[in-house]
């Protein structure tokens, strides 16, 4: 049973997802993605997009880092964990362990 | 020029509270001829072509509109992020489930303190049971939970049990904001207004709530404007990034913006994306060129965008004027007298609260009553 809590990227073992109040979602008005949530929208660049996307619950953090380096020629580990643990910070995102 | 994200629905001005610090128009009586749910429909279809992506359903009360469930699937189908703001006064089971079915992704319900006696006197009617219990309700349903805590004199001293309450509940967001003056609330805002002192020690609960529920409660505190160094940036500036349909189709940059003496502008009489673009109403203070000094050279001009608008022109009779609150403003010295009034040591005289009357809709017996409820009562 996968634990959930406020998240700590301290590994690249645990698994992120989407909180369950918080949309991604494709604004044709703007062609850009968002996310969306209860006081908040959050107009994502593309490379913020594909890693929400990828923010499934099932992969973890290093797997969605992997994932990107088939897609990029440079994907920075650290910045991939600091746009996921501030998203974090305010609640988009949670963890899943195990 | 910037696309709106954020639609606030203000359906009806019916309500069944009497919150003294509604914010509200005064002349509630005049916003009866409701938009229809096929208005609403078209209403939310054109904001969401615009670039609306959050949709706030709100009041008065939106759960007295019969439609609502049929306006929140349309949102819904629409991808609008939809967010109810209730008393929570009618959210039966039934109801609720509908509009879980129907879409609704977010509620925030209103408590006026942390126990019923002085929650029943704020909202002028008893209602802090059947809030506790639908909150419960929401839980149960599976939707994130955010409770509104409008704070002033008579409550700011219990935000330690009132953040207890929330904890409780298990709330997931808890807004805690002290009284905007506008509508009710400038009627009722040397009532209203708190001291220093009490800021002080609210402050002091929340710091300490803060640290204790990281990562599991979100706890939003807004200082009363008055006791700001600088401005709210209102709206996130005038015809920027949001917008307000009133019960009658009347479209607003802000709710409060009624208030000032500009061009109505509708939506039974435009589309929304010719009010957005082009209206002399949306138009009259976007940007920075209409600001006089000393906002026009101000630094942070873009930052608070000169506050706001309808509260310039309530304490100054100029809607163009720097927000009073600022303290660079030539105007500053109403605020100031307004803050030492409310610090005066020997304020023993209780001020008398106005409550908001019930607006009645399109039924002429209520409107009486209406009219009668609204003549001074003093139940402070």
């Amino acid at each position: 049973m996968p634990s959930t809590g406020p998240m700590q990227i301290d590994s690249g073992a645990v698994r992120p997802r989407l909180a369950p109040h918080v949309r991604l979602t494709f604004d044709p008005a703007r062609e850009r993605y968002v996310l969306l949530t209860p006081e908040a929208v959050t107009v994502l660049n593309a490379t913020g997009a594909i890693i929400l996307g990828l923010c499934d619950g099932k992969r973890t953090v290093s797997e969605i880092v992997a994932e990107l380096r088939e897609r990029y020629d440079r994907v920075d580990d650290d910045e991939v964990r600091s746009f996921l643990t501030g998203l974090a910070a305010r609640g988009c995102v949670r963890a899943g362990h195990g | 020029m910037d696309r709106p994200f954020g639609l606030l629905a203000e359906l009806t001005y019916a309500c069944p509270l009497h919150c003294p610090y509604c914010s509200n128009p005064l002349n509630l009586g005049g916003y009866r001829e409701e938009l229809t749910t096929a208005e609403w429909q078209r209403v939310l279809a054109e904001a969401r072509e615009l670039g609306v992506l959050q949709l706030h359903l709100s009041g008065g009360e939106p759960l007295q509109r019969r439609d609502l469930v049929e306006i929140t699937r349309t949102a819904s189908e629409l991808g609008l992020y939809t967010n109810l703001i209730t008393s929570a006064l009618g959210l039966s089971s039934r109801r609720a489930g509908q509009l879980r079915d129907a879409g609704l992704d977010h509620v925030q319900i209103s408590i006026q303190a942390d126990e019923p006696a002085l929650s029943d006197r704020i909202a002028g009617t008893p209602s802090f049971g059947r809030k506790m219990a639908a909150a419960r309700l929401v839980k149960e349903l599976g939707w994130p939970l955010t409770l509104n805590v409008v704070l002033h004199r008579h409550n700011i001293d219990r935000i330690a049990r009132i953040l207890d309450v929330a904890e409780e509940l298990s709330a997931d967001r808890i807004e805690l904001a002290n009284t905007q003056y506008y509508g009710w609330a400038w009627r009722n805002r040397d009532a209203l207004l708190p001291s220093r002192a009490q800021l002080e020690r609210a402050e002091v609960a929340v710091r300490a709530a803060h640290a204790r529920l990281k990562g599991q409660m979100e706890i939003i505190y807004v200082v009363p404007d008055y006791y700001s160094r600088y401005p709210k940036p209102c709206m996130g500036g005038w015809g920027r990034r949001q917008l307000t349909v009133v019960p009658n189709g009347d479209t607003l940059p802000c709710p409060t913006a009624h208030t000032l003496p500009l061009p109505r502008a509708s939506v039974r009489e435009h589309s929304l994306a010719w009010i957005w673009e082009r209206s002399p109403l949306f138009r009259s203070f976007r940007g920075t060129d209409w600001m006089p000094d000393p906002c026009r050279s101000c630094d942070r001009r873009d930052l608070d965008f000169g506050g706001c608008r309808c509260q310039a022109f309530l304490l100054t009779g100029q809607a163009a004027r720097t927000d009073p609150v600022c303290h660079l403003s030539p105007d500053h010295e109403i605020v100031a007298k307004a803050v030492r009034t409310a610090n005066e040591v020997e304020r023993t005289r209780a001020v008398a609260l106005t409550p908001r009357p019930h607006p009645g809709r399109a039924e002429p017996a209520a409107q009486r009553r209406a009219a009668g409820s609204n003549s001074g009562g003093k139940f402070w």
